[in-house]
């Protein structure tokens, strides 16, 4: 009897690990594989206000959700095929490497290191971020250059630590760190008193104003001391799909850049103008290029628009946050958008 | 005679008590003896007063007196827009209670989540309370019957296939144990080996057929093979003339019914009736701290029983097993494990399994090796005399473990039980890490959300956190000592 159980236990073992060993990932592309499963598993922040964030219905708003959304409307012509995976910044990289995710649309910082030893692919920049500064009206101080001696509210182990240590280092100023672990306890500091000068990234700057006593009485500094360029990012090895990722974010800073937004498509679509029946699919076939459909911008811009509507709606003026286009202009209006022709 | 008796003081019945002296008594004289009762005692309790003050005052006096109750947005509870020091911003969590509690569970299903809830009430609360007969009938109802219910409910799709699926595991794998029964009384009657060798062909054949061929998977290959091998040995008896064998034809009918459940639930025949999917990625909040932290709880003490006694057994593949897993699990970090489970299994695997199971066998794996090794140490105290006892009565292992021996070290270890089940609960909140909201990652969600982000919201979430897990554990930590008292008959003190 003994003998027995301990021959089962012993083959139970063995013929899992066979299984293990058997079970392999077929050789599919991500497309095949987003087509088959119905959906696009997008990797999402945990909490960003303007740029991803469950609201109170329990639905995903901001700017890389909207991203996400218009890769389901490209896809699939439906942008609720999408599900999103709240990622902490320790784990996105991971999440994506395994095939957890199809797209890491994060609020993530585009550098050399990411871009090469990871694994992974930057697409392209929807987001030119940079760190700023926020200090108190009361302070009088109108640049960042003043701050000589000032203490500054910073979270530890980000690149925000280093580009402050470099900032102060490279103009010849002093300054005191008071370092914290987690965003919302620096924000507290801040707000406490405990140091003059509050650093991240301007849109995070922006987010983190509104939970202080009196917002009215911080301002945000003019200089931004860091590139942040944001995008999202793919898996190495799928040009096809890291193909669809680029151009959906260039589809909709060119429908932007020729006036067609989600209201006057209809209109759009009866134009004669030759680079919009093309950017809209009348004419060609750039869409089937992609290995989506002729109709892949019309997709976009219908069920979630242009860039600047996706911007205004999450993060500009209007909305809480109140932030600036800025550098998220348009090439011809100032900024750095600039997205290459579709021909 | 008489005026001697009138000089002398005979006192004629017992004189009444007096009441103590005043400061002895009532609250006062409480008071003195047990606060006040020395210079040093004086000192700590005016201590202990002060910090009980400052604590509770500053509770209360955030949470209900400068409390904000209703509003619509932040200005609600911004101090220059009320014009006084606000204290907790209530309206925030009634305008993320859905998130909190269901998380993305969309808002018209969730009425199963709340049946759910009243079901499991239902069947636990009896279950808890002694007095109430058929404990029996209310621990398989509970233990056996609820589990699949909260899975359709909960999860949604075919009303029937999930009862089938059970039916057809539970099939084959009493089909196999009887196939196994079979050859062990058979053994000594020498069973010749080509019949062995042709039964064991019969299993590989139809094991291969059903993986290969029909493309089935897992469970479903063994019940093919065990039907295969279950005919081929009746095959095998007929030819030799042997007397039917009550095992192996309560198998073969154990292995055709878990067959045809089985090819019930591939084909779909009853698929029809069926309530809408609800993918685990849309729950959330506290429905998954209850999910995860009660499905590890009920799994933890059966695995834990198991893997203690496997670690004390004298089979040296067994213990060696049981030990090698307590100590693999023990050894890494839940972290690590759900890390593990959640992203690096999906490289190994064609077809993952869906990611909620993937967190709950983790966390079952987990909780179950740290129960082993506190069940482990109640056994260890009873006495090698219970055992000796047990066997000179001519119990066998399976009684004298169950009568015996872990009645007996369950009943000491009920602390460690319930500190790991209240350790368990509140370590559920880190499946936030594999991108599961739990309660405490749809509240740190909520606290971004510009529209409600006020400088008191962080604490009225923390708050409010605070008071849910606190009510759990409490009540769990307060059950156990009852449990603890009507069980601690031999040794109260």
């Amino acid at each position: 009897m003994k003998r027995i159980v301990s021959t089962i236990a012993l083959g139970a073992a063995m013929s899992f690990g066979a299984t293990m060993a058997l079970a392999q990932t077929p050789g599919r592309t991500t497309l095949q594989n987003i087509q088959a499963k119905g959906f696009i598993q997008c990797g999402v922040t945990q909490g960003l206000a303007g740029f991803s964030m469950p609201d109170s219905a329990g639905n995903w708003t901001g700017m890389d959700v909207d991203f996400c959304r218009a890769l389901a409307a490209a896809v699939f012509n439906d942008p609720s095929k999408v599900r999103f995976s709240p990622l902490s910044a320790k784990d996105r990289f991971t999440a994506l490497q395994s095939g957890e995710i199809d797209v890491l649309s994060r609020n993530t910082t585009w550098t050399l290191q990411r871009d090469t030893s990871l694994g992974l692919n930057f697409s392209v920049i929807n987001y030119y971020d940079g760190q700023g500064f926020m200090v108190r009206k009361s302070l009088n101080v109108k640049s960042a250059r003043e701050l000589s001696g000032a203490s500054v509210c910073v979270q530890t182990g980000t690149t925000t630590e280093l580009n402050v240590a470099d900032f102060f280092r490279a103009n010849n100023l002093k300054y005191e760190p008071v370092v914290f672990a987690t965003a919302d306890e620096t924000v507290k500091a801040y707000d406490a008193g405990r140091c003059d000068v509050f650093t991240t990234d301007a849109s995070g700057l922006y987010a983190e104003r509104v939970k202080l006593q009196r917002p009215d009485d911080h301002m945000v500094l003019p200089e931004i001391i860091s590139k942040e360029p944001l995008g999202p990012a793919v898996r190495h090895g799928d040009d096809q799909w890291m193909d669809i990722v680029k151009w959906t974010h260039f589809a909709m800073v060119t429908a932007e850049e020729l006036n067609i937004s989600k209201a006057n498509l209809d209109q759009m679509l009866q134009s004669t103008n030759p680079e919009i029946r093309r950017v809209l699919g009348i004419e060609g076939n750039n869409g089937e290029a992609l290995g989506l459909t002729k109709d892949w911008v019309v997709r976009i811009v219908r069920h979630v628009g242009n860039y600047s509507e996706v911007f205004d709606r999450n993060v500009g003026p209007t909305t809480r946050l109140g932030i600036a286009r800025g550098l998220n202009a348009l090439w011809n209006k100032g900024g750095l958008q600039y997205a290459p022709p579709i021909r | 005679m008489t005026t001697t008796a009138s000089d002398s003081f005979i006192r004629s019945e017992l004189i009444q008590p007096a009441p103590p002296p005043a400061n002895l008594v009532g609250p006062w004289g409480w008071a003195r003896a047990n606060l006040f009762s020395s210079p040093l005692q004086i000192v700590l309790t005016l201590f202990g007063a002060y910090i009980a003050y400052k604590l509770i005052w500053t509770f209360v006096d955030f949470t209900i007196i400068r409390a904000v109750w209703t509003g619509a947005d932040r200005d609600a509870c911004l101090d220059e827009k009320v014009g006084r020091s606000v204290g907790a911003c209530w309206p925030f969590i009634w305008a993320k209670f859905g998130q909190f509690m269901y998380g993305f569970y969309p808002v018209e299903h969730r009425w199963r989540v709340n049946l759910t809830y009243i079901v499991a009430l239902a069947l636990l609360l009896p279950l808890l309370i002694p007095s109430v007969p058929r404990k029996a009938l209310n621990a398989i109802l509970f233990f056996g019957v609820f589990p699949i219910l909260a899975f359709i409910l909960l999860h949604g799709g075919s009303i029937i296939n999930p009862w089938l699926s059970v039916i057809a595991w539970l099939g084959t794998v009493a089909a196999f144990g009887l196939l196994i029964v079979h050859f062990v009384g058979l053994s000594e009657k020498a069973l010749n080996q080509t019949a062995y060798g042709a039964i064991a062909l019969a299993m590989v054949v139809g094991g291969a057929v059903a993986w290969r061929v029909l493309g089935l998977g897992g469970m479903e290959v063994l019940a093919v093979a065990v039907l295969f091998g279950t005919i081929a040995a009746l095959a095998i008896g007929a030819m030799e003339n042997r007397p039917l064998d009550v095992w192996l034809v309560g198998g073969g009918i154990a292995a055709f019914g878990a067959f045809v459940a089985f090819a019930l639930v591939r084909l779909g025949v009853f698929n029809a009736p069926a309530l809408p999917v609800i993918e685990t990625r849309q729950w959330g909040g506290l429905l998954v701290t209850l999910v995860v932290a009660t499905t590890g709880i009920v799994a933890a003490l059966p695995i834990g029983v198991a893997l203690a006694l496997g670690r004390r057994s004298k089979m040296p593949i067994i213990r060696f097993l049981s030990v090698g897993m307590i100590e693999l699990v023990r050894g890494v970090p839940l972290i690590t494990v759900l890390f593990f489970a959640t992203y690096m299994l999906p490289l190994f695997l064609e077809r993952s399994p869906d990611a909620m199971l993937r967190v709950l066998v983790g966390v079952s794996l987990f909780s179950g090796a740290y129960m082993a090794e506190t069940i482990r140490g109640g056994l260890q105290a009873i006495p090698k005399g219970q055992f000796e006892g047990a066997m000179a009565l001519g119990l066998n292992y399976p009684r004298m473990m169950g009568l015996i021996v872990m009645p007996q070290a369950l009943k000491l270890v009920i602390p460690g039980i319930v500190n790991a089940f209240i350790g368990l609960f509140k370590d559920t909140t880190l499946v936030s890490i594999v991108a599961i909201f739990d309660l405490l990652g749809g509240l740190r969600a909520g606290f971004t959300d510009p529209q409600w982000a006020s400088p008191v919201t962080l604490y009225t979430g923390f708050a409010f956190a605070g008071i849910i897990y606190f009510a759990f554990c409490y009540f769990m930590s307060r059950y156990s000592i009852f449990v603890e008292k009507r069980l601690n008959t031999g040794r109260r003190r």
